[in-house]
């Protein structure tokens, strides 16, 4: 089974060289920390930076450079900032390659939900929204079941939806799966945990077709 | 050159009243006009709806006017970080409108551009579509939002001059240029106002024509929200 920090290097392994990337919060802005140094890739954050570096050394934080989970970064040359109409403008012009975001539900169709526990949580959505109606290639990083060990992969989402048919894969901490033909298809095996392990914690259909290997991270 | 140049926010602010529809810049504590905020506390002006990214923190930018119910509906994208905020959403005393990031940012630059509506992908399928008109473009869905109708946009900026010509720093740009001209009046404060033509003109960000007020702001705190550091190795 996989970490918060091993979802992360797995997904890293989907970054191409050449991609402009946008990573969610929690899980994925992790992924950054395991991308390849072989492979030029470029960082976008929807409040308005593109060439995020790492975080500042202490006491070079800049109130004015931020990211989209209000964390102070720093930028790497080539870096630019711009506001808020143009960054959406990369994300529903299809100009972000690749799109790595947290989810509380997804379902076989596609769907994802992660903005809204009516009467209980209400955060927003903030640029979610934006980013799965358009990305054409979204990963949905996240644990295969919640804190109560209910799936979280499901026939049909139970929250709010953040958006529609629009999750192609899912990097959880038991498997890497894929949405076809309204279910999700295993690819991988988290090192070490069975297939039978990961049906039992699959609520929507899951599609076996033949050995399943182990990830290789 | 039209003067656009007020001495102090009081004057900036002038023709305030209850009941008016605001947008305010800033994404998170980064951006935020804090003298323009910290000036609609002590007038108590009340009633307001304001359009704005997030809501602030329980103690700073918007947080500030939500401690003394003065707001009385928030148009956002996201709120986390406020206990206060969430309080007066789930019992109902604040409303609340929450949409898309992107649909914000261009609803409020579809009125500065002159734009009655957009097309947007974003929400279409959830609850924000709800009630609005939907449009098949080319086989994918698009929802119809609307331009939004503000009395003031406070925005702030690094640099300006007595022009209203603005440039922002770094990631606290984010709506502050989408809201410049998106409302009748457009107050924007700045960490230093420089005389007139030392700015290059190649490097303004916005022109004053959309600016009617600009200010030196008194003092910023710029907070940070979220501070993140890494070791040295």
């Amino acid at each position: 089974m996989l970490d918060k920090n091993g979802i992360a290097k797995r997904i890293a392994k989907e970054v191409k060289d050449g991609y402009y990337v946008n990573l969610g919060i929690g899980i994925p802005t992790l992924v950054a920390n395991y991308v390849r140094d072989d492979i030029e890739v470029e960082f976008q954050s929807e409040n308005g930076v593109l060439g995020m570096g790492p975080f500042p050394f202490e006491g070079e934080e800049d109130a004015d450079v931020i990211n989209a989970g209000k964390q102070t970064i720093t930028t790497l040359p080539g870096a630019s900032f711009f506001d808020s109409a143009m960054s959406f403008s990369m994300i529903r012009g299809k100009h972000v390659d690749l799109t790595i975001l947290g989810a509380m539900e997804v379902a076989q169709n596609g769907d994802i939900a992660n903005w809204k526990i009516p009467g209980r949580m209400v955060k927003g959505m903030g640029g979610a929204m934006d980013l799965v109606a358009s990305a054409e290639n979204i990963i949905v990083a996240m644990m295969h079941t919640n804190k109560h060990g209910d799936s979280k992969l499901l026939k049909q989402c139970t929250l709010p939806l953040t958006g529609v048919g629009c999750v192609k894969r899912i990097v959880t901490n038991l498997a890497v799966l894929e949405i076809v033909n309204n279910g999700f298809k295993l690819i991988e095996r988290a090192p070490g945990v069975s297939v039978e392990k990961i049906k039992k914690a699959t609520e929507g259909l899951l599609i076996i077709d033949g050995d399943i290997p182990e990830m290789d991270i | 050159m039209i003067n656009k140049k007020v001495a102090h926010v009081q004057d900036a602010l002038k023709g305030v009243t209850n009941n008016m529809t605001f947008m305010l810049g800033g994404f998170g504590l980064s951006g935020i006009p804090e003298n323009a905020i910290a000036e609609l506390v002590k007038l108590g002006v009340n009633g307001l709806t304001c359009i704005s990214n997030n809501a602030g923190v329980d103690d700073f930018g918007l947080g500030l006017l939500l401690q003394k119910k003065q707001i009385k509906k928030m148009i956002s994208s996201y709120v986390g970080e406020n206990d206060e905020f969430e309080r007066q959403m789930l019992s109902g005393e604040l409303d609340v409108e929450l949409i898309p990031q992107g649909t914000l940012a261009e609803r409020c630059r579809a009125a500065q551009a002159g734009f009655p509506a957009i097309f947007t992908p974003a929400g279409y399928g959830t609850e924000v579509a709800e009630g609005k008109e939907t449009r098949e473009f080319d086989g994918k869905m698009y929802v119809l939002e609307h331009a939004f109708k503000a009395d003031y946009a406070f925005v702030k900026a690094w640099k300006g001059d007595a022009a209203g010509n603005l440039i922002f720093k770094g990631t606290a740009r984010n709506f502050n240029p989408n809201m410049c001209g998106a409302a009748k009046i457009t107050v924007a404060e700045v960490e230093e106002l420089v005389p007139v033509g030392e700015l290059d003109p190649n490097q303004i960000h916005i022109p004053g024509i959309f600016v009617q007020r600009i200010f030196q702001g008194e003092v910023y705190e710029k907070r940070i929200e979220q501070r993140t550091v890494r070791q040295r190795s």
